[in-house]
């Protein structure tokens, strides 16, 4: 290196910023393994004395957040699994097939996309309350079964796609359906793994709506669960980052092996003409 | 604008389209456009715990939820109390963001996709559980935070029970889990600026500051748009780290959000009229924010 100084410079800021941003998830690791009661004494310990999983025993045995762990796993892929198939399904149709009044209908939609999601929150549980669907799994999968987000990115892939692909298979014979599923998901595969790490993402670090819909504590995902038991466990430290680590210990593993999808993903949604 | 290839209408690919689209737009549109409609009528009635059990017990009053609204010391406490989170940890996020990105970027940075999966790495995680966390480190006396402050010679300062530390505290937090997201986006602002623009800019004697003042940032004016009004939206919402940091918005109500609001108002005590209210008026505001932004993006192009 021929100018040491600021090269120097640049990576000391680096390295204090990655401490920095490394040191709540570093300490709730460590304090998760802390022997009860060690998390609260002062001077604050960074790492255990004696390390223990008896926290997460005891997450597994007593609190049951097992449990959770499941109900989180199951809404995560079967709301990816569905918002994949309704998606892919809307996004290559608005890419390729040609109809009437299909730029209006997808500007439109884009358009609603800047609706922030609170607001249908309320109507929203009332008709899930008479359809019979609060308290249910499928009241939180189905209201994020498509997304107009998620069509928007499976459109601008498809968009890409060669179209002669398409009208070979439809020479031989192929109807329009057996094109969506043989020809052009296969060919979407890239984008799909996409969205489908951004979908499994956003719902198992979801709160507000399955904290609303789901009224049963044997059915909390972990978020739910975790909120509900700081407020009984508030001073267990070493107990609830336990359940922390839990919580965020897979998702971050998912994004850390699929990270270059993902990041496309992100930049893909960000650059939008 | 592509000119509307949809106008040519082919009888085979129309049909089709309807199947394939169908299942899409029926679940945004029941679950997604009749809401948001929903939701406006909805704020005109008196639905409450009673039309709950029967819908027969609603009736429309009119514009009185928004009378009330307009009264409620809640409601304006809730507000300046968005917007101060809007307004400060907004512009903090996307600086923090702009600053790690100038540095991720620059030619002599090594270990890049090391250092960019670090800061990123906050984004993904389970914003519940991140925010009881930092629960534990903003701890006035075994906290982290205060115990590094102490080193420094700053008093311990109760984070989150002190009203006035509560909401920097929050933004803290905020800034923390979002700047890698905006951090990625700014990356890939930056790589799509020429290098012929810095070569001209250099070739003219300019500065390393006036180069960033007079080529780097207005070329990522799309970038900052775009940013602006997504994190505005998002952070016009924000809920979970009141609901888990502060017991539901304490203290003294100093991290009520219109959001948690909203939610106390409609599926705590069932008052849903009154939380329509609420939540349209977010909305509006909402609208405002983001049409300021487009304007003030298309009068700096003019």
């Amino acid at each position: 290196m021929k100018r040491p100084g600021p090269a120097l410079l640049l990576h000391l800021l680096l390295v204090a910023g990655a401490v920095v941003t490394l040191i709540p998830l570093a300490w709730m690791v460590s304090a998760s393994l802390m022997p009860a009661g060690e998390a609260n004494t002062f001077p604050p310990r960074l790492l255990p004395s004696a390390p223990t999983l008896g926290h997460y025993g005891e997450l597994f045995t007593r609190l049951d957040l097992g449990r959770a762990f499941g109900s989180s796993l199951l809404v995560a892929a079967a709301t990816t699994l569905v918002s994949l198939l309704l998606n892919s399904m809307a996004g290559y149709a608005f890419a390729k097939l040609r109809f009437r009044g299909r730029d209006r209908l997808f500007s439109t939609l884009l358009a609603a996309m800047m609706i922030p999601a609170p607001v249908a929150m309320l109507p929203l549980f009332l008709i899930l309350r008479s359809l019979g669907l609060v308290n249910s799994y499928a009241g939180v999968v189905l209201p994020a079964g498509a997304t107009i987000l998620g069509i928007f990115l499976i459109h601008q892939f498809a968009r890409g796609l060669p179209d002669d692909l398409i009208s070979a298979a439809r020479l031989e014979g192929a109807g329009e359906l057996q094109v969506y599923w043989r020809i052009v998901l296969p060919l979407l595969r890239p984008v799909l793994t996409t969205l489908g790490i951004i979908t499994f993402l956003a719902t198992w670090n979801d709160f507000i709506w399955p904290l609303i819909v789901l009224t049963d504590e044997r059915r909390y995902t972990l978020p739910v669960a975790l909120a509900s038991l700081v407020g009984e466990h508030a001073q267990d430290t070493e107990l609830m980052m336990a359940g922390s680590v839990l919580t965020v210990l897979p998702v971050l593993f998912l994004f850390l092996g699929l990270q270059r999808q993902y990041i496309a993903g992100i930049t893909l949604g960000g650059v939008k003409e | 604008m592509l000119p509307d290839r949809g106008a040519r209408s082919v009888p085979a690919e129309a049909r089709a389209a309807l199947l394939l689209l169908g299942p899409g737009l029926a679940v945004i549109t029941f679950f997604f456009l009749i809401p948001i409609a929903a939701s406006l009528l909805l704020s005109f009635t008196d639905f409450d715990i009673y039309a709950l059990g029967s819908f027969r017990n609603v009736r429309l009053v009119g514009l009185a939820n928004y009378a009330r609204l307009v009264q409620d010391p809640l409601f304006w406490i809730s507000l300046r109390n968005t917007f101060y989170f809007v307004l400060v940890g907004g512009p903090l996020t996307l600086g923090v963001a702009l600053a790690a990105a100038l540095l991720l970027h620059a030619r002599l940075t090594r270990w890049k996709g090391f250092f960019r999966t670090v800061y990123f790495a906050p984004y993904v995680t389970t914003l519940v559980a991140v925010a009881i966390v930092f629960r534990y480190l903003y701890h006035p006396k075994f906290g982290l935070l205060n115990r590094g402050l102490g080193i420094l010679g700053i008093p311990a300062i109760d984070w989150l029970g002190d009203p006035r530390w509560a909401m920097p505290a929050i933004i803290l937090l905020s800034v923390w889990k979002n700047f890698g997201y905006a951090m990625i986006l700014f990356i890939a602002g930056l790589q799509s600026i020429p290098e012929s623009l810095y070569e001209a800019a250099r070739m003219d004697g300019a500065g390393p500051w006036t180069v960033f003042r007079k080529i780097t940032l207005p070329m990522l004016a799309p970038t900052f748009l775009f940013l602006g009004v997504m994190t505005t939206i998002g952070y016009f919402q924000f809920f979970a780290e009141p609901y888990v940091m502060t017991g539901g918005g304490g203290p003294l109500n100093a991290t009520l959000s219109t959001g948690l609001l909203m939610y106390k108002q409609g599926f705590r005590w069932w008052s849903m009229g009154y939380a329509a209210s609420i939540s349209f008026v977010l909305f509006l505001i909402i609208l405002a924010f983001t049409m300021v932004q487009f304007r003030i993006e298309r009068r700096r192009n003019a």
